[in-house]
């Protein structure tokens, strides 16, 4: 049976080349894919909404004539596919057009805020995978078998609530403990290394919690399987079986988890920017949204859609080098 | 009652069970009376109480127009919740005919649909929901009306997942065959089948929906003045946080609350739908655990045999708290190169004798023996005790090769460096050493370019080869015993015979001694010196292999067992022999030398009388 296999699959290899380029060729193909899905929903985005966006330019007192004159110069008097061209045209070559209410560039408000969101978004993931990859496997470890009842349901109950826990909600409590009350560190913006803390963990606690837990959970499944039992023949210490042996097994769901916290975590900018006026894309997109500033939402909509769907090229492309054969399976 | 029935009744009396009716009510009752009972108190504006701290009038204090806080939480319920609730009942609906739609229409516009599906997962909802408010603009009806359309891709991905699953089986394809239009097998045999995961789901979904809400709200792309929900009072009162912390804290505990509620919900769900596979065991068994269970007697130990062991006994914890044995007491020795086969059914505990002896064996079992000696030195009994601890005698005499070599490899890590590990633990070795000297055991295992071989993942291997490494990897000792555990029961037949010649040769060379543990009493008998023969945990019979080719077995279980090998002169176009599951041997244990085989009416039903006449012959 096995060996048939083995051989089917070596001759099919043959016949359709490296399975890790085909792999890696349809994932791009997917990812352009998605980018063009992106692009043209921004820019249907400003064609759906209800009102006049020649007119949210020009100003709610502008005289007709000047809506008008505002309308041709943006392009709104065109076919709508000359304009979708025009509008991939821009996003080609970086020119998004320029904001309605600070007649700059909007690539130019891109480039100055995007490091910032980024910043925190990176910090974040860095926290969330540094705490909850040692923290799973150390509560793994101590509750396998069921052991330790009374250590799992404390774990459980304890790391369910925290994760239920958003981000704006950590953020304003943080603030409210370490800020307000015992004034530690800074309530907002972003200077040295303490005004990062409390963003940082605001965005991290919720999605440190869910993965600690399914780490946990993975640490249980990786535990009972057969070749753990062969590497515990060996008699190592405990301490080398999990490090060599059971952490490489848990990469590869870590990881995809990862991938989709990571994205989340992106969104989570948004609001935790709001609430410690962090100069990112997430505090602008709120007050262009609700300024009617429509090439500055289109824009950042792209940015963060854009960051997202290159999260999870990056994280698939990792994946196929930690563990090859998810490359193979899906190829 | 039914099984159902039982079941959700016994999650509801559970201590999470009660927690979740009683938060589910709570929010319910808030939610339909508190608008009604508090609605105008809250809405009243006292400019004489700005801001003011908590106080026997305002328990939480009041807000920056004078208003009561508490009382405004309590009202805000309403909206939060129906709001949640009416979002993830659109976006559920939605979902679910979009995750069932491919399935019904196929081909092309199905593919077409999943691909949607698939793209619209990649973004996280929330930034779907405001890039949408964005279109629909800033009310509460916007806000819902996004939230739904966001959880509409995760949702159909999960109906779509769990609809696919159901789609290949049986029972689906009969349906399809007889010719049923599609969109009707999706709703009377594929619906009902995924319906109980949905629900959990849908329970968690409202959670999220609710979350997603408050931070609409909170962002201010939510409900707007004079309405308020949690999130826009958390927008209003975090601006004064340093004045009133109460104006965030009290909406933000709120919002952690119901969340928590609708998490509660999905878990209770979850508990009372889906049978669990999962038995806790009592503390008072988990504590018995740690004693051992047979008084130590080792005076009985052979000490020259490579090992010997005194009534082992190995038992579970069972359904009814009861230990249920699994092993019962058992000695026997192995002597310095002998190969000794042990045979049995499934389920005689010849596996689980091998596991604890090689003290592989994990809680909830629990092992223990009057005395166990391994080449020359006392052996514990317990489960744990040599689990994971460094230990270079057994690393190095002890030996193991596992049933199922397709599971018994990392995948994660090559083939050689697994081979090697033994060197590095137990033989102070280099990493270069033990790498060395696993590609010369690899060759020595027959493995063809051993050097190639070495960098390889298990996945590359084929399953013999596989055996083969494990074979090689207890050779980097010098192992006076290997624990072979059915090592040729996963493998093909012609694979099977190269494995068998490899442990021989093993034993030849290097005089190692040799447990093999199988159900398949023609590999037993042309390998093994001994056999040890097995049933319901007991070891019924030891005879030497010769004997038992010669069909001198006394146990009429043994040779009721060997009445079951097919030979040359078996007669074709008959059915095979075998025994029956309810016959009982457990007696014939006391008589072994009075009862004979054609005397067990058992055995006589299922093999007829000649059968056993030439057996016993």
């Amino acid at each position: 049976m096995a060996s048939t296999t083995t051989v089917l699959a070596l001759a099919a290899q043959q016949r359709r080349g490296n399975p890790w380029l085909r792999y890696l060729g349809r994932r791009a193909m997917y990812f352009v894919a998605s980018l063009v899905v992106l692009v043209t929903l921004a820019f249907l985005l400003v064609q759906l909404i209800p009102g006049d966006p020649a007119r949210a330019s020009a100003g709610e007192l502008a005289t007709p004539e000047a809506v008008e004159a505002r309308r041709i110069e943006l392009g709104l008097d065109q076919p709508l596919v000359v304009q979708y061209l025009r509008f991939w045209g821009g996003v080609l070559t970086g020119n998004l057009g320029d904001s309605f209410t600070s007649r700059t560039p909007v690539i130019d408000v891109l480039t100055t805020r995007a490091p910032a969101t980024l910043e925190l978004a990176l910090l974040a993931v860095a926290v969330v995978l540094v705490v909850a990859i040692p923290v799973g496997l150390a509560f793994g470890a101590l509750t396998r078998g069921q052991r330790r009842p009374g250590t799992e349901a404390g774990f459980t109950s304890i790391s369910a609530v925290v994760a239920v826990i958003p981000e704006f909600l950590a953020g304003i409590v943080l603030v409210y403990l370490f800020a307000v009350n015992v004034q530690w560190l800074p309530v907002a913006g972003r200077s040295d290394a303490a005004s990062y803390v409390l963003p940082v963990i605001a965005l991290a606690l919720g999605p440190t919690a869910a993965l600690t837990r399914i780490v946990r959970a993975e640490t249980h499944t990786v535990l009972e399987q057969d070749y753990i039992r062969t590497a515990r023949s060996r008699r190592m210490s405990a301490a080398r079986l999990y490090r060599r042996h059971v952490l490489p097994n848990l990469l590869t769901s870590t990881l995809t988890i990862s991938g989709l916290l990571l994205g989340g975590m992106i969104a989570g900018t948004v609001l935790v920017e709001n609430i410690f006026a962090w100069p990112g894309l997430g505090s602008t997109i709120v007050s262009s949204i609700q300024g009617q500033d429509f090439p500055l939402v289109q824009a950042i909509i792209l940015f963060y859609g854009a960051a997202v769907l290159l999260i999870n090229l990056v994280v698939d492309v990792i994946l196929i080098v930690v563990d090859p054969r998810t490359a193979l399976d899906a190829a | 009652m039914s099984r159902t029935t039982r079941r959700v009744l016994a999650v509801l009396r559970s201590p999470v069970g009660i927690l979740a009716v009683v938060a589910c009510l709570t929010l319910a009752f808030l939610a339909i009376f508190a608008p009604i009972v508090w609605g105008a108190a809250a809405a009243v504006t006292d400019t004489e109480q700005l801001s003011q701290p908590p106080s026997a009038e305002h328990v939480f204090g009041t807000d920056g127009s004078g208003r009561d806080i508490l009382l405004r939480t309590l009202v805000a319920t309403r909206l939060s919740v129906v709001m949640a609730l009416t979002a993830t009942l659109a976006g559920v609906v939605c979902g679910v005919v979009l995750g069932l739609l491919p399935l019904m229409l196929g081909g092309r516009a199905g593919r077409l649909i999943v691909a949607a599906i698939n793209i619209g997962v990649a973004f996280p909802s929330l930034l779907l929901a405001i890039a949408f408010s964005v279109i629909l603009g800033q009310s509460g009806t916007a806000a819902t009306l996004a939230i739904a359309i966001a959880m509409i891709p995760s949702y159909g991905r999960l109906t779509h997942n769990l609809a696919a699953s159901v789609w290949g089986r049986d029972f689906v394809s009969a349906a399809r065959v007889l010719g049923v239009p599609d969109w009707r097998t999706v709703l009377r045999h594929v619906l009902p089948n995924v319906r109980d995961p949905l629900l959990v789901n849908a329970a968690i979904t409202a959670g999220t929906a609710l979350l997603a809400f408050a931070g609409l709200s909170f962002l201010g792309l939510g409900i707007q003045v004079p309405e308020y929900d949690w999130g826009r009072m958390l927008n209003e009162g975090v601006t004064r946080i340093f004045v009133t912390p109460a104006a965030a804290l009290v909406p933000g505990a709120a919002i952690i609350l119901a969340g928590l509620t609708f998490v509660l919900l999905g878990e209770v769900l979850g508990q009372a739908l889906t049978p669990s596979t999962r038995r806790r065991v009592p503390r008072a068994m988990r504590r018995a655990q740690r004693t051992s269970e047979a008084p130590a007697d080792a005076t009985a130990v052979d000490e020259d045999a490579v090992l010997s062991v005194r009534d082992l006994h190995v038992s579970a914890p069972g359904a009814d708290g009861q230990w249920q044995p699994l092993v019962h007491g058992i000695s026997f020795d192995v002597a310095r190169g002998e190969i000794v086969g042990v045979v049995g059914e499934s389920g005689s505990g010849k596996s689980v004798t091998l596991m604890a002896i090689a003290g592989l064996l994990d809680a909830p079992l629990r092992v223990g023996a009057a005395g166990a000696r391994f080449d020359g030195e006392p052996l514990a009994m317990t489960t744990d005790a040599r689990a994971s601890s460094v230990d270079h005698r057994l690393g190095q005499r002890l030996a193991i090769v596992f049933q199922d070599p397709m599971s018994s490899l990392n995948p994660a890590l090559s083939v050689g460096s697994q081979v090697a590990e033994p060197g590095i633990l137990h033989l102070g070795m280099s990493r270069s050493e033990a790498k060395a000297a696993a590609i010369e055991r690899l060759r020595a295992v027959r493995i063809p370019d051993a050097e190639r071989r070495y960098g390889q993942y298990p996945h590359e291997y084929s399953g013999g080869m596989r055996q083969r490494a494990m074979i090689a990897t207890g050779l980097m000792g010098t192992p006076a015993l290997i624990l072979a555990d059915e090592p040729t029961t996963a493998l093909d037949v012609t694979v099977q015979a190269e494995i068998l010649a490899q442990l021989r040769q093993v034993n030849e060379e290097h005089g190692t001694s040799i447990v093999l543990v199988s159900h398949d009493i023609a590999v037993v008998t042309s390998l093994c010196s001994r056999v040890l023969v097995m049933y319901r945990g007991r070891l019924v019979e030891d005879v030497r292999s010769s004997d038992l080719k010669a069909g001198r077995a006394t146990h009429p279980y043994t040779r009721a067992l060997l009445a079951t090998v097919p030979t040359m002169s078996t007669p074709r176009g008959e059915p095979m022999a075998s025994i029956p599951d309810d016959a009982d041997f457990t007696a014939g244990a006391a008589e072994v030398e009075v009862v004979r085989a054609a005397d067990d009416p058992a055995l006589v039903e299922t093999f007829g009388e000649t059968a056993l006449a030439e057996g016993a012959s």
